[in-house]
C-alpha cells in the first residue's frame, strides 16, 4: 500500500490512457509525459501501460507500507527518501515505513512515482487513468487527497541494483531529434490544419511568434498568450472530433492546444496540429514557459517516433544487461 | 445552422439527390484526419457520414472512428509516410459511400420543463416570441435523432429542433449548470451530463442517465436513436 501524506489538489492515478471510446465522449486521459511513464514501468520491469501517480502539484508526500520496487521518472522533483535525495529517473527499493516527498520542479511540469506491479485500481473500459472531467476511473474517480491509500499490485520485486540505478533521460539522450531553441523556447513540430488557409496572412506570426503558456492551462488543455491571430473569413464550425494536440483559435484569437483530458469534439477553427510525438514534451511545459510551433510533415514525425523507439530500446537493453528483465 | 423549415427527422432525400460534391479532408496532427462532409447541415449529410463510418470500420490501419456533426475523425493507427494517400483514399472512401439509415431505437426521456432549473426559458421566450407553455409544447413534440455522441461521455448532438424555437448558445456560458439539464443549443437539442460550465440554454431537466463506465455499453444514446421528450411535469 501507498498512503497519501500529503498532495496537491491535482495529481493523479494514469496509464497510457483509455483509447477507443471517442465516439462516445469519453477522452483518452492518461500521462501527459507518456515518455516518462513508459520508462518507468521499464525500470522496475512492469508492462509499460501499469498505472502511476502523476504529480503536477506540490509537496507531495507518501508512506510505503511494504517493500516495493519504485521508479521516478518525468520532471526533477527533488526527491528525498526519508530525507535523503534521490536522483531523479532513478528506481530504487523502498522499504515499508519509508517516507518519499517530492518538490516543485524546475524547468518541467510532471513527476511520475511508478512502483513494480502498478498502482492497483480498477480497470475501467480498458484503463486505469483517471477521467477527471467524467468523475471516473484511477482511484475513486478523482484527484488524491492527504489520507488516501492506493493499493499497489502484486508482482515479482524486481531485483535492483543495490543503492538503485538511474537512466538519461530522453530530453538528454535523443536531444538532436527534439530541440529547444538557443534561449530555451520548446521547439514543437506541428503539420497545418482544415482551417490554415483562412488565416493567410495571421499565418506567419502564429509560426513565428513564441507563444507564452497561460496560466489558463492544465491537463484539459494550454491556452496560450501572444499577439492574436484571426482568420480572414468567419467560418461556421460543425462539431468535430478532437485529439490532443490540436490548436485551435477562438475568437479573441489567443490558440488553445487540447491535452490529455480534452474534450472529444469542439467547434473552434484548427489552424494545425502538433505532432504527436511532440506531445510529451508539452506535457512537461511548465505555465509561463515558451513555446514556438514548427511547421512540419509526417516524415519529421516518423523520424523523431524512431529516434524515441530507439532510445527506449536502448533503455530495455541497458536493463537487460542488469538482468531485470 | 440549418434554418430550412422541413424537421430534421423527414424522410431521407432519394438517392439521386445526393451529391456528388466532393468531401474536403484535412489532417489533425500526424495520424488524425477529418472529412467534412459538403453541403447542407442535415439528415441527408449526416447518414452519409454513418455509411462511411461503417464502411471503414475494418480497415485495418484505422484506429479510431469519430463520427461528428456531418463529419468523421479518422485516427491511423501509425502516422502516415504518405498522408496525400490517405487524403485521397478518404476521398474515393466519400465518394463510394451512400446514406445509411442506421435502425436506432426508440429512447424516451421523461423530462420536467420549466421549474427552478430551467433558467434559460424566459430568454427563450422572448427570443422566439413566443410563451413559455408553447416554447414548451414544441419542444417536446418534436422527434429528435441522435447525430453524434461527443464532447463528454455519453453527450448526445441532437437534431430535429423545431426552428421556431431556434436559441444560438451564449456567450458567456454558465458556469455552474448541473448535469441532467434539457438544453438548446442553436438547432440542436441536448441532455447535459456533466457538472459545470454550459454555453447551452436550460429549459428543464430529466434524471435519465445518459453514461454508466460500469455498464457494458456505457452511452445511453448512440448516433442513429430517435430521441423523445416526454413533459412528465410542467411547473410555469
Amino acid at each position: 500500500m501507498i498512503e497519501i501524506i500529503a498532495s496537491g489538489p491535482l495529481n493523479s492515478v494514469q496509464d497510457l490512457g483509455r483509447r477507443g471510446y471517442r465516439n462516445i465522449g469519453v477522452a483518452t486521459a492518461g500521462a501527459m509525459d507518456p515518455v516518462a511513464l513508459r520508462v518507468g514501468n521499464l525500470m522496475l520491469g512492469n508492462d509499460e501501460n501499469c498505472a502511476a501517480i502523476e504529480i503536477q502539484t506540490f509537496p507531495f508526500k507518501v508512506r510505503f507500507t511494504r517493500t516495493l520496487a519504485i521508479a521516478l521518472t518525468g520532471a526533477d522533483c527533488k526527491a528525498r527518501l526519508d530525507g535523503q535525495p534521490l536522483l531523479p529517473w532513478w528506481a530504487c527499493t523502498v522499504e515499508a515505513g519509508q517516507e518519499l516527498e517530492l518538490r516543485f520542479p524546475k524547468g518541467a511540469a510532471r513527476g511520475y512515482l511508478c512502483v513494480s506491479g502498478g498502482i492497483d485500481v480498477p480497470e475501467l473500459m480498458g484503463s486505469r487513468s483517471t477521467s477527471l472531467r467524467g468523475n471516473f476511473g484511477g482511484h475513486e474517480g478523482r484527484t488524491l487527497a492527504p489520507s488516501d491509500t492506493l493499493a499497489v499490485l502484486d508482482g515479482p520485486l524486481p531485483a535492483l541494483p543495490a543503492g538503485g540505478f538511474g537512466v538519461t533521460p530522453p530530453s538528454e539522450a535523443v536531444r538532436e531529434h527534439f530541440p529547444v531553441d538557443a534561449d530555451g523556447t520548446l521547439l514543437l513540430r506541428a503539420i497545418p490544419a482544415g482551417e490554415y488557409a483562412l488565416f493567410k496572412a495571421d499565418a506567419e506570426r502564429f509560426w513565428a511568434q513564441s507563444w507564452k503558456i497561460s496560466a489558463q492551462s492544465n491537463r484539459t488543455g494550454y491556452r496560450l498568450s501572444g499577439l492574436a491571430i484571426q482568420p480572414e473569413t468567419v467560418v461556421e464550425m460543425r462539431s468535430y472530433g478532437l485529439v490532443p494536440g490540436i490548436v485551435q483559435v477562438p475568437p479573441a484569437g489567443e490558440p488553445i492546444i487540447q491535452m490529455s483530458d480534452a474534450n472529444t469534439a469542439g467547434g473552434y477553427p484548427k489552424i494545425a496540429g502538433i505532432i504527436e510525438v511532440d506531445l510529451w514534451r508539452l506535457g512537461q511545459a511548465p505555465i509561463g514557459s515558451r513555446i514556438r510551433l514548427v511547421q512540419a510533415d509526417t516524415r519529421d514525425a516518423i523520424a523523431a517516433e524512431e529516434a524515441l523507439e530507439g532510445y527506449l530500446q536502448a533503455v530495455g537493453r541497458m536493463l537487460q544487461a542488469l538482468a531485470l528483465r | 445552422m440549418n434554418s430550412s423549415p422541413q424537421p430534421l427527422g423527414a424522410s431521407p432525400a432519394p438517392a439521386l439527390l445526393l451529391t456528388h460534391l466532393p468531401a474536403k479532408v484535412s489532417m489533425i496532427g500526424s495520424r488524425a484526419f477529418l472529412i467534412d462532409a459538403p453541403g447542407d447541415f442535415d439528415l441527408a449529410a449526416q447518414r452519409r457520414i454513418w455509411a462511411l463510418s461503417d464502411a471503414l470500420q475494418h480497415e485495418d490501419d484505422i484506429e479510431e472512428l469519430v463520427p461528428g456533426m456531418t463529419n468523421l475523425l479518422v485516427v491511423l493507427k501509425q502516422t502516415p509516410a504518405a498522408p496525400d494517400r490517405i487524403i485521397e483514399r478518404l476521398h474515393d472512401a466519400w465518394s463510394l459511400a451512400r446514406e445509411l439509415d442506421r435502425p436506432g431505437r426508440l429512447i424516451e426521456i421523461p423530462t420536467c420543463y420549466g421549474g427552478e432549473y430551467a433558467i434559460d426559458l424566459p430568454a427563450i421566450c422572448d427570443f422566439s416570441g413566443l410563451p413559455a407553455a408553447e416554447v414548451i409544447r414544441r419542444h417536446h413534440q418534436a422527434t429528435y435523432t441522435v447525430f453524434a455522441v461527443a464532447s463528454a461521455p455519453g453527450f448526445g448532438y441532437l437534431a430535429g429542433l423545431d426552428p421556431a424555437i431556434y436559441m444560438p448558445r451564449k456567450k458567456v456560458p454558465s458556469l455552474n449548470m448541473r448535469k441532467g439539464m434539457v438544453t438548446i443549443g442553436g438547432m440542436q437539442s441536448g441532455l447535459s451530463v456533466l457538472d459545470g460550465p454550459n454555453g447551452w440554454n436550460a429549459l428543464g431537466s430529466a434524471e435519465l442517465p445518459m453514461f454508466d463506465p460500469y455498464a457494458s455499453v456505457p452511452a445511453t444514446l448512440a448516433p442513429g436513436d430517435t430521441v423523445r421528450f416526454l413533459p412528465e411535469r410542467i411547473e410555469l
